[in-house]
């Protein structure tokens, strides 16, 4: 058995949730003379477990506030857990919001070796995997072009070619499998489709089950920062599908909409 | 930890440090030539305010400026890298929180880039100064006689390394109270000012009557910047050995702010992300 990928060890998070929000010196100073100082303790996430071989691709399931983006963010190294310890084995390449990592005065040429300095790589790591970039954003001349000049679909194109492009051994996706048009979705997909089949490790989080289903074999479900599933992918869908269809007093909003249009679904999310 | 990390992480510092300086000089037509001619014009401004309106008589007779303008230009350069870097460098946290969000990268990367970057402006603009010391060596006169060189200008980057090094402290405390509390911003723009009226740069100590044992120099003998500019001034305009004394004090205050604005920094990173 090799090292995981990824283990996540009885890591849990706390956060201080201030009733006023203090954020100058002068209430800070009126305050601590008065000695009122109140805020309300939030666990958004409760001792997690689990761990991840290289290649595995786990689900991560639960409702808004489960504290998903919470476990992403203590992977990924953004933030440290109050308890608990993260291991990660290899380069972590996050698809979260693409391309926040750009500097907007910067062209785009400049921008994906300021982006790939941001993920640890050298330029001459970069200047290897340039030309391949840049076909695949698709930019062509605009590549030397200031970013602030871009369009949000050709801004996400540039940072979803760079994040993919330097071969990760952790693929951290936040539903952002549609980047741009049609066309470029399924350029996009195609390219993460390749990515799994030479193995990367991949930490997925979405609403969607039937995507979950498609591409990961385990998951786990989060609930108020508890793991209350884990497992197999379809299993702990079907939970979540049926935890979202019973619980309707929080859906008020669906009885009330006098029947709107029919609304499309699928929503671009390439914030 | 914070060397092993810099190391690391040398090609980011590389890459924000070509990316400031290109940056600034993208948008202005005059390009480098502006980062020579702003310390320029602006002593001009000061030597005549001061040399001239204010004082001019008092600081002819203080033997110790020798050349009021290379005096002055002394103090204003490495008194503008100081208080322009660690205002970067406080800035630095919000204008990268984006990245700092979003991907894992040493946080401190950000302010101590921005002062490095300031750096490189900074030497850049001691063209002027050059320019200035070979002027007056040529064109030498009563009012502003020629600056003494000797062998001692080999010295001359000593106090120039004490003062990044202090630059670099004092960015990342207040990179990190600017985290937390957003009037640091402004309280630390008063400071600066007060510091530049505080530090001799258009004035000496003896023009304002101190005497070696007098409270003015007490104040004087504690500024860090005060020792720091006048071991340069020693070196460039008086060809004379730094003094130990100076030395020793502005070398261990720079480093003590350096160690503790990492240990803070350090310290508390983990929280910026909560408050940006």
């Amino acid at each position: 058995m090799s090292q995981p990928a990824i283990a996540v060890e009885n890591v849990s998070m706390k956060f201080r949730m201030h009733k006023e929000k203090i954020d100058n010196l002068k209430e800070y100073a009126i305050r601590l003379i008065k000695r009122r100082m109140s805020y309300t303790e939030y666990w958004a996430l409760r001792d997690v477990s689990f761990a991840m071989q290289p290649g595995e691709r786990l689900g991560v399931l639960g409702f808004n506030g489960a504290g998903k983006s919470t476990l992403l963010k203590i992977i990924a190294g953004v933030q440290n857990p109050t308890q608990g310890k993260v291991q990660v084995h290899g380069v972590i390449a996050p698809l979260l919001e693409l391309g926040a990592g750009f500097d907007m005065n910067y062209s785009g040429h400049e921008n994906i070796f300021l982006y790939g300095a941001t993920l640890g790589y050298s330029r001459a790591y970069m200047k290897e995997r340039y030309h391949s970039i840049v076909e695949f954003s698709e930019l062509g001349d605009f590549i030397h072009v200031p970013v602030k000049n871009y369009s949000s679909g050709m801004r996400a194109r540039l940072g979803f070619a760079i994040a993919t492009a330097v071969d990760p051994d952790v693929l951290i996706v936040d539903e952002v499998l549609s980047v741009g048009d049609a066309r470029f979705k399924k350029k996009s997909e195609r390219r993460i489709k390749q990515m799994f089949d030479d193995g990367v490790t991949v930490l997925f989080v979405s609403h969607n089950t039937n995507q979950v289903r498609r591409i990961c074999s385990r998951a786990i479900l989060l609930d108020k920062g508890l793991v209350i599933a884990q497992g197999e992918a379809n299993e702990v869908c079907d939970i979540y599908d049926n935890m979202a269809a019973d619980s309707p007093p929080k859906r008020k909003k669906k009885q009330k909409k006098p029947v709107p249009k029919p609304k499309e679904e699928e929503k671009e999310s390439t914030i | 930890m914070f060397f092993k990390d810099l190391y690391r992480y040398r090609h980011l510092l590389r890459e924000i440090v070509v990316k400031n300086i290109k940056i600034q000089y993208r948008h202005s037509v005059l390009g480098v030539v502006w980062t020579l001619l702003e310390p320029l014009l602006t002593t001009l401004v000061l030597v005549f305010v001061f040399g001239r309106l204010f004082g001019g008589g008092r600081i002819a007779q203080d033997p110790n400026i020798i050349n009021f303008p290379i005096y002055l230009l002394c103090g204003r350069l490495l008194f503008d890298f100081f208080s322009k870097s660690t205002k970067r460098a406080m800035k630095s946290m919000k204008s990268s929180a984006s990245v700092i969000k979003k991907v894992r990268v040493p946080k401190f990367i950000y302010p101590v880039a921005n002062v490095l970057s300031n750096f490189v402006t900074f030497m850049i603009s001691m063209i002027v100064l050059v320019g200035f010391v070979v002027f007056f060596v040529f064109a030498a006169s009563e009012r502003n006689p020629a600056p003494i060189l000797t062998w001692n200008l080999l010295l001359a980057p000593v106090p120039l390394i004490i003062l990044f090094i202090l630059s670099t402290g004092v960015g990342l405390i207040v990179s990190t109270l600017a985290v937390f509390f957003k009037d640091v911003e402004y309280l630390y723009s008063v400071f600066c000012l007060t510091l530049f009226y505080a530090t001799p740069i258009f004035w000496s100590p003896a023009t304002m009557g101190g005497t070696p044992d007098s409270g003015l120099m007490m104040v004087l003998n504690v500024n860090p910047l005060f020792a720091i500019i006048e071991m340069f001034r020693d070196t460039v305009l008086r060809g004379q050995m730094i003094q130990l004394r100076q030395f020793v004090f502005a070398l261990v205050f720079a480093l003590a702010v350096f160690v503790f604005g990492t240990w803070l920094f350090q310290r508390k990173q983990n929280e910026f992300i909560l408050h940006i």
